[in-house]
């Protein structure tokens, strides 16, 4: 399993995110940033791939 | 950009030898994009655009404020403005774009920018002062994102824009023209199918005067008018550097007869490459992904080529076809987009209303090509399944 973190003060919903790993980042009616918390390891690629794109480099992966 | 995240990718594919980094600029690598946009407003400082440094790369082997002056394909090695000769098993290329500059004849004057540097947005952001008069020449995107930045701060904002509307290309007539709109809105001047025909001052520039005649008190010139490869180090090796480099789509660069180099490779900006997403055209593609997704193609390859792993040469073979995505902020209006906008004949409007929030489709004949929404970023995401 893999932990992920996005810190929300920096985040600006660009969204980038959610081109990398649609299975944990997700924009809501709102248009804001949404994601699962907790994720397979099978997505770990992904969730790598959303932290290279992130603009603010807000995303992290905790373990 | 491209350079460190093939650095990072090189690591995640298994390489685990020695990695070189040349870098022209004095600073580690650091995002752009903020540049014309908070950074520019705020405060701007390599602490607050610098790319964060991960475990995997600390041994890598940094030498910055150096240029590559040459490459020579046959010997495999670079040499860089310090006189050093630098020898490689595999090169990558990512030495991205420099600003075009405005040519006049009275060139020498002071307070003339162009963004594409940390040390050009220090150097602007000093002179963007409430009421002063500052021109931008190019309404693209970078010209626009500016000329929001310099409106918040204050300044009296003019653009001179070659086309009728600014971000035209990418934008197309009707979603261009309601941006406009909405920086006129602000204050913003436009001076549109208009060009510069020359700058006025003694040592500092003063005024600018547009080919229609109109002489526009000017106190920051801030020109935005495209960019040119950095690929003049790459010369007499027989490269095709017809508008960037080409490239195969394993990254590899190709010579002027067509044929790959198979231990050279070029990303990012520079990467003139087919996308079989679009059709078989290579092209260059400034979008914000492309750095990171070209840079993982490369080290994909190059991992493979240089640990001998079974997946080499079959590797070669392999789709790449990534999903250009880009987004701008001008004042409260998001944008965000994906595809290539700017191949389109046609868009239409999808959702939402050209007055406030809204989604774009841009079609090639009838094929889907790009995406352009103003707000409303989950539905310009669900698109998404449309290319993939
Ligand atoms: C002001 C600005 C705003 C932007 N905003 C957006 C945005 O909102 N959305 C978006 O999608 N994209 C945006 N972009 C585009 C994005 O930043 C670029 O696509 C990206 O930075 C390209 O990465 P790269 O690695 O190809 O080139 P770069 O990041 O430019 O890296 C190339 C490096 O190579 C160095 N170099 C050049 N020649 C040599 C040499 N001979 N030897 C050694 N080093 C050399 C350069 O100094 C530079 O540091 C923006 C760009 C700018 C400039
Ligand atoms: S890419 Fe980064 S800034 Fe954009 S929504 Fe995702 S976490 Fe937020």
């Amino acid at each position: 399993m893999i932990k992920i973190e996005v810190d929300m003060t920096k985040c600006q919903h660009y969204g980038q995110c959610v081109f990398e790993a649609p299975n944990i980042f997700r924009l809501n009616n709102d248009d804001k940033l949404e994601y699962t918390a907790v994720a397979d390891d099978s997505e770990r690629a992904n969730v790598e791939a959303a932290v290279d794109v992130c603009p603010m480099q807000a995303i992290r992966i905790v373990e | 950009m491209g350079g460190l995240r093939c650095a990072e990718a090189l690591r995640r594919f298994g390489y685990t030898g020695a990695i070189t980094v040349i870098g022209e600029e004095s600073w580690k690598p650091y995002n752009r994009p903020p540049l014309s946009k908070e950074v520019l407003a705020k405060e701007v400082s390599h602490q607050a655009v610098a790319f964060e440094e991960r475990s995997a790369t600390a041994d890598v082997n940094w030498i910055l404020g150096t240029k590559a002056v040459s490459l020579d394909v046959e010997h495999n090695t670079v040499t860089d403005s310090d006189g050093q000769t630098h020898r490689y098993s595999a090169l990558v290329v990512a030495t991205g774009l420099r600003p075009k500059r405005v040519v006049v004849e009275n060139s020498e004057l002071a307070n003339r920018f162009a963004l594409r540097t940390l040390d050009d947005a220090m150097a602007l952001r000093e002179q963007l002062q409430p009421g002063r008069n500052v021109v931008i020449v190019g309404g693209g995107f970078i010209g626009c994102e500016v000329a929001a930045t310099a409106t918040k701060l204050g300044a009296n904002v003019t653009v001179i824009h070659n086309a009728s509307h600014p971000m035209l290309r990418q934008l197309g007539d009707e979603l261009a023209s309601q941006m406009q709109l909405r920086h006129e809105a602000e204050g913003v001047r436009f001076l549109l199918k208009r060009s510069v025909d020359d700058l006025i001052g003694e040592t500092s520039i003063t005024g600018v005067k547009v080919d229609d005649g109109e002489i526009l008190d000017c106190d920051v010139l801030v020109e935005a008018v495209g960019s040119l490869p950095n690929v003049e180090w790459l010369s007499n090796n027989n490269i095709d550097r017809n508008d960037g480099v080409l490239v195969d789509s394993a990254m590899r660069v190709t010579r002027k007869d067509g044929s790959p180099i198979k231990n050279v490779f070029a990303i990012g900006d520079i990467a003139r490459f087919a996308n079989p997403l679009f059709d078989g055209v290579p092209r260059r593609v400034e979008h914000w992904n492309m750095p990171t997704e070209t840079a993982k193609r490369a080290a994909s390859v190059i991992a493979a080529m240089l640990t001998e792993a079974p997946s080499y040469p079959g590797i070669l073979d392999d789709d790449f076809k990534p999903l250009p995505s880009f987004w701008s902020d001008q004042y409260e209006n998001h944008l965000l987009a994906f595809g290539l906008t700017s191949l389109a004949d046609r868009a239409e409007l999808a959702q939402g209303d050209i007055g406030g929030d809204c989604v774009f489709e841009y079609y090639r004949e009838n094929q889907l090509v790009g995406v352009c929404g103003i707000g409303m970023r989950a539905a310009v995401q669900s698109y998404r399944s449309k290319f993939i």
